[in-house]
Formats: C-alpha cells, sequence, structure tokens
C-alpha cells in the first residue's frame, strides 16, 4: 500500500490495529506527538485531506489515499506557514510539546473561529502557559523583541528552540530511533498492598518477540528512594527497582522487554502472579495511629524511616518563643481543619527511558528527566558501578513541574540493556502517569492563629499531616519546606508546628511545583482572613500589619537563622498592586442575575529561592569563530533556562545572544548540576554562568591588553570584536587565534554552591462570581503581582506566572484524583481527570515588582515555581468574601460547594 | 492508540457480508472510542466505512440518521424551515466534552452505543423522540426507542454482532419548540447535567427528557404544561443511586440542578 505524507510518497504496511499516529512517527513524521494517546489532549493533530484530526484515533489504514499533512509539512518550500510565524512571534510555547497539535488546529482557523477559541481549542492542552500566549499569536500579537548586543537582559527575547519547536524540528525524548530497539512494558499490581508469592512466566515468555522478563528476583536488592537530590540521604530507601511486596495499585510487579510494545504488553497479561492480600490502608491519620498494617517494616536508622512502626516517614517539630503564651495574649484566636487534595503534574510528555550500550561499554541513557547528575549517581548506586559508566541526557524535555525529579524508569531500562545488549525504550503511556508516577501531597492542616485586637499576630501553631503515598520520596523535604515560608513570612514571636508525613497504601507523592509550600500557604492565608474578620480588620490592613519586612530575621521554626536573605523585597508593592488592580473595575462584570455574588480576595506567598544544598557548575569557551558555547548542566523542560542562561552570558560578555550557544543537561558534555528544580535555573545556575561569564572577560580583557599593547581599562568587549584605544578594533576570532598559537586556552570555569539563597514573593488576587444554586465560580479578574527582582526576559517571566496560575485555578476548582475504596484510582484519563482547557483560565493581569536582587544574577531571582502558592486561598478568600461561607478544602468545584451555598438566605 | 491485539481489519461493502459473529469481534464506525483505550478483547475490526449509507435523509416522515453519520454533519445539518428543532442538534453538538476535530470523525451511531451517561447524541436522539432500526445478524431489523435502547451506564439493548443501522426522528417532533440546560464542572467540559423539554405546538404535549445527571435517560410526558409541583413529583421518583457519581459531578449535585434546570425548562416553554 501507498500513503501520502507531506506530498512524499511511502510504500508501507500499517499494523491492522496501528494508529495514524505512531504509523506517522514510523515514518519518521515526529511532530505527530503523544500527549494522551486518547483523543484527548490534541498534541497528535495532522490533516487528513485538511480536516484537522487527532491521529491516536484514527485507525492508519484508513489514510490510504488520502493526504495526510503534519507540522513538518506546513512549511512551503521553506517557508513558515503564518500561523508557524505567529506563534514564533508570539512565543505561543514553553516546553514546546504541545506546538504541533496548536499549529496543526490553529492553522484551520477562519476569522470566525478565532473569535471562539475557548470552543475552538478545547482540544488542544498545553500545561505550561495558561494558554494566553496562544490567543495572542493567533491574534498576531508580537511579543519577541529585537536583541541588542550587551543589553538582552530584560529583554522579551525569544527561546533559541523556537524556530524548530514551530517547525517540528525539536527532537524530543522519545524522537529517537535506534537498530535493535527493544520495548519495555510493566505489569503493574491490582492490589493496594499485597505479598508477591510466585510469579510464573512460561505463557509470557512463550510470546513470540519476548527477551526478557524481570521480577524482583532479578534486580539488584538494592533499596533507595527514587526521588533525585543533591543529597540521597534526604530520602528513605524504602523503594526497590522491583519487590516482592506491592504497596499500591498499579506499583510495579515485573517487567517485559519485546521486538514490539504489542509483545511486551500481550507478556505482561500473561505473567501469572500469586498474591497473598494484606490489609491496607489510605488515610494518614489511620496510618500513623498504631493500629494500622506496617508499611515499610524496615530498621528505622539504616532505612532513614522516622517511625517506621507507625508509617511515619519524617515527623518535624519545633517551637520558636513560647505559643502557649502567645494564644493567651490574644484577643481573638481562629482555629481550623484545612484538605489539600492529590494533583497530578500532567506535563504533555510522558516519562520516557531509552537506554544503549557504546562499545567502550558505557550505558547511555536518553531520558525525559529534570536531574541527569543525580540519576547518573543513583544508576551507579544501584548498578554497583562507577558513575562515570553512565552518560545521562536529555534532548528537549516536554514539561516537568517536579515530576521528573525522580527515576523512574531509567533504571529498568538499564537493567534491561545490560540484560541484552540491546537498546531498549520505556515510554509511560497516560494512564500509568496517574497510576505509576508521581503527584502533590495531599495534606491535612491544623491551623491555630492568635492576635490582639491592633491584628498583631501572638501565636501561630500548625499541625501539618501529609500523605506520602506508598513511598518516602521528597516526603521529608516537601514537609520541612512545607513549615518553612508559610510560617516565616509572617512576623510573630510565637510559632510551633508538629508535623508528620505519613505512609499510606496510594501512589507515592513527590515533588510538584510548589513543594508543600502550596498547601500550607492555602491553610496560613485562609486563617489570616478569618482572624482579620474576628478582629474586624480589613484583611489586606491584616496582611501588611504581620508580613515580613526587609532586614527581618527570617525565621520559621527553626532555632537558628538559616542560609536565607531578602537580596530584594518586592512583597508590599505585589500587594499594593494587586489592590489597586482589584480595585479599578477592570475585568468582567458579574453575570446578570441575582443568584450571582461577587467577591474579591487576596493570597499572598514566598518561596526561598534554591534548596539549602543545590550547586551547579558553568563553562564559557570562547570559540575560534568569536563567539561563546556556554555548558551548564541544568535541564530545560519549558522553564526558559536557556532563554536566560543566554541572556546572562551576552549582557555580561557584551555580546548578541545570537553568538552563545549553550549546552546543557549532558553528563558527558557538561559540568555537574544537580538538577533544575526547586526554582534554581535562574539563581543557581544562572549564577555558575554569570560567574564564568564574568571571568572569561576579564581573561579576554587580559588577553587584548596582552596583543594590543592598549591598557585594558581602555579595552571594550562588544560583539564579536574588542575595541581599544577609542579607534582599534580586535576580532575576538583574531584573539582566539593567537591565544591558540601561544597555547593559550580562553576559556573559564565557575561554581555557584553555598551561596545565600534569595527570597520571591507572590500576590494573587480574585474577583469572582459565584451562582448560589448551581455553585458555578467565574472569575471576573485575576491579578498577579510577581517580585522577580530584575525580570531578565518579562514575555518569558509572565508566562511562567500564567501557566502557574492556570495549573493553580485547575487544581483548586476541578482537577481531582479519585480512588475507589480499593485504593485504585478511576479516572486515569485526560478525559476523565480534567485540566484547565482555554476556555477554563481568564486572562489575567501580571505585574512585577520594581526590584533588583543582591544575590540572583543581575538582579534576577526565580519565578517559575512560586507563582502557584497563593493562588488557591485568594480564590478561598474572594469565595468568603461573596458568600460569607469559609471552604476549607479543595477542590471548590461547584459540586462540592452547592450544599453550603443552598444554606444561603436569599 | 495503537490496538495491540488487532490482528486482521474486515471492510465489507455490505453487512450482510458478516454472517457468522465471534467474540472478539467488534464493529468499527468512527473508532474515536475504540481507539482512545486498550481493547484487549478484540481481535478483528469490521470497518463499516464502505457500507456507504447515507448520513442524513429527509422525508415527509422525519429524519433519518445513519449510525455512521458524523458529528460535523449533524451540526452542518440545515432542516426544513418549520423543523423548530433543528437548533437542538447544534446544541448537542456543543454538548461533546471532545474537540471539533473529533467531529470530523466520530459517528452518531458510536455515541449512541457507547451509552454514557453524558453522550451528547444520546441527548438529542432520546429527546427528539428517536426510535433506533436494528439489525441482528440473524433474523429480521427491530425497532427500539432511544430511551429504551440506553439501558444503563456504558450499557444498551444491543446484541453480540448487532448492528444499529439508523435513528429515526418523526417530523413531528422536529416541529416542536424546545428548551436546553447544560451543566459542566469545567467551562466546556462533559455534561454534568443535561436536560432537554419539548413542546408540541398542536397537541401542547410537553416531554422533559434527562440525561447525563442519571445512568441512563429518563423521560416523562406531560398532556400539557405541568405545574412546577407535578415536575418535582415525577423527578421524586428517581432515586439517588440512579443518578451518577463520577469525577464530572456527584450525585446529589446531578440531582439538585436536574430539579432546578427542570423548573427553568418548564417556565421557559411557558411563556
Amino acid at each position: 500500500m501507498s500513503y501520502k505524507f507531506n506530498g512524499q510518497t511511502f510504500d508501507a504496511e500499517p499494523r491492522p490495529g496501528q494508529c495514524l499516529r505512531t504509523f506517522a512517527r514510523d515514518l519518521g513524521w515526529y511532530a505527530v506527538r503523544k500527549g494522551c494517546d486518547a483523543g484527548d489532549c490534541g498534541a497528535c493533530t495532522v490533516w487528513l485531506d485538511g480536516k484537522p484530526v487527532h491521529s491516536c484515533l484514527v485507525p492508519a489504514y484508513r489514510a490510504e489515499g488520502h493526504e495526510v499533512t503534519t507540522l513538518e509539512g506546513l512549511c512551503c518550500k521553506g517557508e513558515m506557514h503564518p500561523m508557524q510565524k505567529a506563534f514564533l512571534d508570539a512565543q505561543a510555547y514553553q516546553c514546546g510539546f504541545c506546538t504541533a497539535g496548536m499549529i496543526m488546529t490553529a492553522a484551520t482557523f477562519s476569522e470566525e473561529d478565532k473569535k471562539d477559541l475557548a470552543f475552538r481549542l478545547k482540544g488542544n492542552l498545553c500545561r505550561c502557559t495558561g494558554y494566553r500566549a496562544m490567543d495572542d499569536a493567533i491574534h498576531g500579537v508580537v511579543h519577541v523583541e529585537p536583541d541588542v548586543p550587551g543589553q538582552s537582559a530584560g529583554r522579551s527575547l525569544g527561546n533559541p528552540h523556537g524556530p524548530d519547536i514551530v517547525t517540528g524540528k525539536t527532537r524530543y525524548t522519545a524522537d529517537f530511533k535506534m537498530e535493535g530497539m527493544l520495548h519495555l512494558k510493566v505489569l503493574r499490581s491490582p492490589h493496594a498492598h499485597a505479598r508477591v508469592l510466585a510469579i510464573r512466566r512460561e505463557k509470557a515468555q512463550a510470546v513470540p518477540g519476548v527477551h526478557a522478563i524481570f521480577t524482583w528476583e532479578d534486580v539488584p536488592r538494592k533499596a533507595y528512594g527514587t526521588g533525585t537530590h543533591e543529597d540521597y540521604r534526604v530520602e528513605p530507601d524504602d523503594t526497590y527497582i522491583l519487590d516482592n511486596v506491592v504497596r499500591y495499585v498499579g506499583e510495579r510487579v515485573a517487567a517485559v522487554v519485546a521486538e514490539t510494545e504489542g509483545a511486551a504488553e500481550e507478556a505482561c497479561r500473561l505473567l501469572e502472579v500469586d498474591y497473598e492480600v494484606l490489609p491496607a490502608v489510605f488515610d494518614p491519620e489511620i496510618s500513623m495511629s498504631g493500629k494500622a498494617p506496617i508499611i515499610h517494616p524496615k530498621d528505622a536508622f539504616t532505612s532513614r524511616i522516622d517511625n517506621p512502626d507507625l508509617n511515619i516517614v519524617r515527623e518535624i517539630h519545633g517551637e520558636n518563643g513560647d505559643v502557649e503564651k502567645g494564644f493567651s495574649e490574644a484577643h481573638a484566636v481562629y482555629e481550623e481543619t484545612f484538605e489539600t487534595h492529590r494533583q497530578q503534574h500532567a506535563q504533555l510528555e510522558t516519562h520516557i527511558s531509552i537506554t544503549y550500550l557504546s562499545e567502550d561499554g558505557r550505558i547511555h541513557v536518553r531520558s525525559s528527566t529534570q536531574t541527569p547528575f543525580p540519576t547518573k549517581i543513583k544508576l551507579g548506586y544501584l548498578f554497583d558501578r562507577p558513575a562515570n559508566d553512565f552518560h545521562v541526557y536529555t534532548e528537549r524535555v516536554g514539561g516537568g513541574f517536579g515530576a521528573k525529579q525522580e527515576t523512574l524508569g531509567e533504571e529498568l531500562c538499564v537493567l534491561a540493556t545490560l540484560k541484552t545488549g540491546r537498546p531498549v525504550k520505556w515510554e509511560y503511556t497516560r494512564g500509568e502517569e496517574f497510576i505509576g508516577a508521581t503527584s502533590r501531597h495531599p495534606f491535612r492542616i491544623r491551623v491555630k492563629i492568635g492576635a490582639k485586637k491592633d491584628g498583631t499576630l501572638t501565636a501561630i501553631q500548625l499541625r501539618v499531616l501529609s500523605n506520602t503515598g506508598a513511598h518516602g520520596n521528597h516526603a521529608g523535604d516537601t514537609l520541612g519546606h512545607s513549615i518553612n515560608e508559610p510560617l516565616t513570612l509572617f512576623r510573630c514571636a510565637n510559632k510551633k508546628v508538629d508535623a508528620y508525613a505519613v505512609y499510606t497504601n496510594l501512589v507515592p507523592s513527590g515533588a510538584f511545583r510548589g513543594y508543600g509550600v502550596t498547601q500550607n500557604f492555602f491553610a496560613m492565608n485562609s486563617a489570616m482572613h478569618e482572624l482579620a474578620n474576628k478582629l474586624g480588620i480589613e484583611p489586606l490592613a491584616m496582611l501588611r500589619k504581620n508580613m515580613i519586612r526587609p532586614g527581618d530575621t527570617l525565621l520559621s521554626i527553626w532555632p537558628g537563622p538559616a542560609d536565607v536573605e531578602i537580596g530584594s523585597y518586592g512583597l508590599a508593592q505585589c500587594l499594593d498592586k494587586v489592590e489597586e488592580a482589584l480595585a479599578s473595575g477592570r475585568g468582567k462584570p458579574k453575570p446578570e442575575g441575582a443568584d450571582w455574588l461577587e467577591g474579591k480576595g487576596v493570597g499572598i506567598s514566598m518561596l526561598d529561592c534554591c534548596p539549602p544544598l543545590q550547586r551547579s557548575e558553568a563553562r564559557v569557551d570562547l570559540t575560534a569563530e568569536g563567539n561563546y558555547r556556554v555548558y551548564v548542566g541544568a535541564t530545560e523542560f519549558g522553564n526558559g533556562t536557556v532563554t536566560t542562561h543566554r541572556q546572562i552570558a551576552a549582557t555580561i560578555l557584551g555580546c548578541g545572544v545570537n553568538r552563545v550557544q549553550i549546552i546543557n543537561a549532558d553528563t558527558d558534555k557538561a559540568p555537574y548540576d544537580t538538577g533544575t528544580f526547586g526554582s534554581v535555573g535562574t539563581t543557581v545556575s544562572g549564577n555558575a554562568v554569570r560567574h564564568a561569564s564574568e571571568t572569561l572577560k576579564s581573561q579576554i580583557l587580559a588577553l587584548a591588553e596582552r596583543y594590543t599593547g592598549a591598557p585594558q581599562k581602555t579595552c571594550a568587549l562588544g560583539d564579536g570584536d574588542i575595541q581599544y584605544n577609542g579607534s582599534g578594533t580586535l576580532a575576538l576570532a583574531d584573539l582566539f587565534a593567537r591565544a591558540t598559537q601561544d597555547g593559550q586556552r580562553v576559556n573559564a570555569v565557575r561554581k555557584c554552591e553555598g551561596m545565600a539563597r534569595p527570597v520571591s514573593f507572590n500576590v494573587q488576587g480574585f474577583r469572582i462570581a459565584v451562582h448560589r444554586i448551581t455553585g458555578q465560580i467565574e472569575i471576573l479578574q485575576s491579578v498577579h503581582g510577581a517580585d522577580a527582582g530584575f525580570v531578565l526576559n518579562p514575555m518569558q517571566c509572565r508566562g511562567q506566572v500564567e501557566g502557574s496560575l492556570a495549573q493553580a485555578i485547575g487544581w483548586l476548582l476541578f482537577e481531582r484524583m479519585a480512588f475507589n475504596e480499593n485504593g485504585e484510582m478511576i479516572n486515569p484519563t485526560f478525559r476523565n481527570y480534567r485540566i484547565p482547557e482555554f476556555g477554563d483560565v481568564p486572562r489575567a493581569e501580571v505585574y512585577f515588582a520594581d526590584t533588583y536582587d543582591t544575590i540572583g544574577p543581575l538582579g534576577a531571582k526565580a519565578m517559575s515555581e512560586s507563582p502557584i502558592n497563593p493562588v488557591a486561598p485568594a480564590m478561598t478568600n474572594a469565595l468568603k468574601d461573596a458568600t460569607g461561607i469559609r471552604f476549607t478544602s479543595l477542590p471548590v468545584s461547584a459540586d462540592r460547594i452547592f450544599a453550603q451555598l443552598a444554606k444561603l438566605k436569599k | 492508540m495503537d490496538l495491540n491485539t488487532i490482528t486482521e481489519i474486515r471492510r465489507p461493502s455490505s453487512a450482510d457480508a458478516i454472517t457468522k459473529w465471534e467474540n472478539g469481534y467488534a464493529w468499527l464506525a468512527g473508532g474515536t472510542w475504540l481507539f482512545s483505550e486498550p481493547q484487549i478483547a478484540i481481535h478483528t475490526l469490521i470497518d463499516l466505512e464502505d457500507l456507504k449509507w447515507p448520513s442524513l435523509t429527509v422525508t415527509d416522515q422525519g429524519l433519518e440518521i445513519a449510525a455512521t453519520c458524523k458529528i460535523i454533519e449533524l451540526e452542518n445539518f440545515k432542516g426544513p424551515a418549520d423543523w423548530k428543532a433543528t437548533p437542538l442538534l447544534s446544541e448537542c453538538c456543543h454538548s461533546f466534552l471532545s474537540s471539533f476535530k473529533i467531529w470530523n470523525v466520530a459517528t452518531v451511531g458510536g455515541n449512541v452505543i457507547m451509552s454514557l451517561p453524558a453522550g451528547p447524541m444520546i441527548s438529542l436522539t432520546a429527546s427528539l423522540e428517536g426510535v433506533c432500526t436494528l439489525w441482528p445478524r440473524n433474523g429480521a431489523p427491530r425497532q427500539l426507542p432511544v430511551v429504551d435502547f440506553v439501558t444503563g451506564n456504558h450499557q444498551n439493548a444491543l446484541q453480540p454482532g448487532e448492528l444499529l443501522r439508523s435513528i429515526f426522528v418523526p417530523a413531528s417532533v422536529m416541529r416542536k419548540k424546545h428548551a436546553f440546560r447544560r451543566f459542566s464542572l469545567t467551562h466546556q467540559g462533559r455534561s454534568e447535567t443535561l436536560l432537554v423539554g419539548t413542546l408540541c405546538p398542536a397537541t401542547g404535549e410537553f416531554v422533559l427528557t434527562v440525561t447525563a445527571s442519571t445512568l441512563r435517560p429518563m423521560q416523562y410526558r406531560f398532556p400539557s404544561i405541568p405545574s412546577d409541583a407535578k415536575i418535582r413529583e415525577v423527578l421524586d421518583g428517581i432515586p439517588l443511586d440512579q443518578y451518577l457519581n463520577d469525577t464530572h459531578g456527584s450525585p446529589e449535585h446531578r440531582r439538585h440542578l436536574t430539579y432546578y434546570f427542570a423548573e427553568q425548562i418548564r417556565e421557559e416553554l411557558s411563556a
């Protein structure tokens, strides 16, 4: 049979049940991506005879005799399609994974269609941007600014990968082929807690194409944690690559590698497993009661589990001052329990690992990871080999949000490659992301706060219960983080916390944008609002009275000071701007009808810009052409580090960004970097780039003096050359050539390690309408104030804020992972786990504080993670304002709030 | 997604070519559901595409909608001027959770056969008093109203191998006045509740059809517009466990909205 793709004819025969998506990819058209493989996300959109379809739902054979167009075929004679150009000009992408489908959909729109993008784009999910950028692109708004050599910092410059993203040339993790590649699939547990008694593999082994089957008996019996950190010891060793006890529905029981995915799947179905079902526990309070099954019966000291008998992974207790005394001095005390729920990252690219051997025996790991370096070290540990035997790298990663701060596949692929000698690929399905990856920790938070008549806080006390699920990856760090900033932000002499991260037989929680802080800021902001109401004080006045100020000691519940400093303070500015905007009358009016109630609410937050142990190293080379090459280990998954690192280097080196090439996220090519998580891309890795660039600049100027004879102070480093003595010019290419002749290297390496950690601030405001009867919530105005220090790239930074808001809005309004009584997730698909679509996310007003940070590079600080933190309480405070009802648990979806609203008097 | 268990595709030009029905066979219409989930019990897909059934046939008696009619064709349908209910076709097309792109592929019959409570084509054809024509593999065609065809959440009256050929909507119903109410937890999400009321200009008959809220469509006929109390009385007959419980809405909320919208529909059609 013959098929026509992008004008080319292919003689090929799809498999009977093959869909057009994978068939296109088999033929090399990689811009047909898998976000869900179920028709819900639109990442695989192609045209069939000019009509857009979701190719994952189209039987491949039906394309015979029709013309298929993919994003790669949209360019006409090398010219971009106007919609590709529009997406480039508006930078309507972050990770870029959804972009192919977005453009293939938007390029079909008539002018009429463009008026209703909420409808027209509802089948295209983006988890990064919050959709405002797509809206602008489709309406022809240009955001990219031109570069000015030496002055790129502060400009809205485009992502260097932009042209490849919009034309479909960008390669994501799965876009990679090798001869002889095998496919890995896993069998997952149907039980929440069970012992594996026996696995009979004969039938599975007999499936044609099966190469190997692995069970717990075939893996190194080494305990570890899946989270990736600078120091692995922050996590308990409570996981094995495969184990003979399964602790949640969805836990891996066995793995199969085969010639095809289909054969591997069939073999998994044919594995016969005998389980001894064990009692399971799902509620953390019951789990730590002493009456629950012990989930990890291990030695506390060697496994680093604080109290295995009570299923407590980590507990933290601390007090500054004396809260009892504080409450006795209070004129009003507010106490309430708040509850937050699980959230899936839903990054569009699922977890993918591809492993292969080179002739020198080294193991190469192509992964969708945020942390290549700690992953490499973990693999070395697991397989008892020098870490340098492993080469871990990313090409482009399609979103992360913390989901990829885990080793969740590399280890099985390495095992399979070592066993078979063959390249091995494992691509998570969307369903596996829900049931077998990680998600945001659900929290139960008891808050008690007291204040004097004038609003001055006298005591804050929290009891925090975090449900870490079946494993303790990120359990301790999220718990510690959660009780840091949400208490530090408020000036109060007496603070006390008892916090527990507890095992249950549910899918493990893990790292997620906000990292515990999101949860406790929900509780703290809600409590502050209520206490203000009790005292008859305006809620914002209450915040202003109690929020930290420049020069304040940053103290939560630990006795000593931390290595955190207010390097710049924009909190008050952010709050002022949000208040002003909410008072402006901008935004949508309240819908018509007496049943709509209107309210306003605000939340504030602070985030330490990086984890305490984070470190990064950067190397900058001058090249023979007089350009620069920056090697930095940080990863790019839509966070924009490559763009900002380029701007930092170019600004310091006095050149245009087009002269700077970034080599990143590759353990063979770039120097060590802990990984991109915890708001470090700008502050830590960016600082390494800054120091290395500054050092290289001094080196170049010293060489310029040597070669021109002009005193260094008269030499200026420019765009490709050095100007000296007012009129002389020395091309950098010539300088490089001279230096090379002299045996002189022109490069510099600097580390960023152990610096003080700056803080970022965020303030969210909502004006909403809520329908008294249906429970429907409409966001009339969304306003965000962000203190990012000096904003290196306003367009990109705004995008990070907007993406955070969208993710927060999904979490607080409707996203929910639902489990049945057996602990099985019942909605592991995008159609049943709704993430925000275009129409769910209102355009936000985003304001940046005018500050310059003394710690971050060029005055900048972090702003990809933190904007999510004040959003939920801004909504529930607005609901309180509108209805007088305090909603204490999330999400506040219509079906969860209507019953309380129904009690309101008309 | 790839359906890796499929070993054979059959593309008959007549349904009669499939005489023997086996376990592991499945009719393939648009494929938008079949290809959205693993189908490990299926090994053979029988493609209906080459049967070339005319999608929409208008006669004096009414509208014949082929099971293979694509959603986009229904969306674009322009009926005779006195078919006042025609806009309901588009309203229901717009009630899909899925994208307009799916409309280019998905079929009316596929949605009805899926028999999910929120199936908008069920809402449409049930409220328009549609009647299914079913073709058993062996035996004479039979007919069944849509409200009886769908028997529960993801359950219907189809026998193994039986084919939904078409749904017929009488012209008298197409001439009715209608009122439409829908709610979803997200802006363009899956229907949590979808109610349609129709009023016959000739007889004054009022028909209320409840879908999405309940596990299967519920239809109530009144000789004339009933009082609010009367509507509440009939709705009181739906036990709470007949309201769907999933992540698109709780049973209590669905029930609450059902009463609320029924009253609104009654009012709208009274005007």
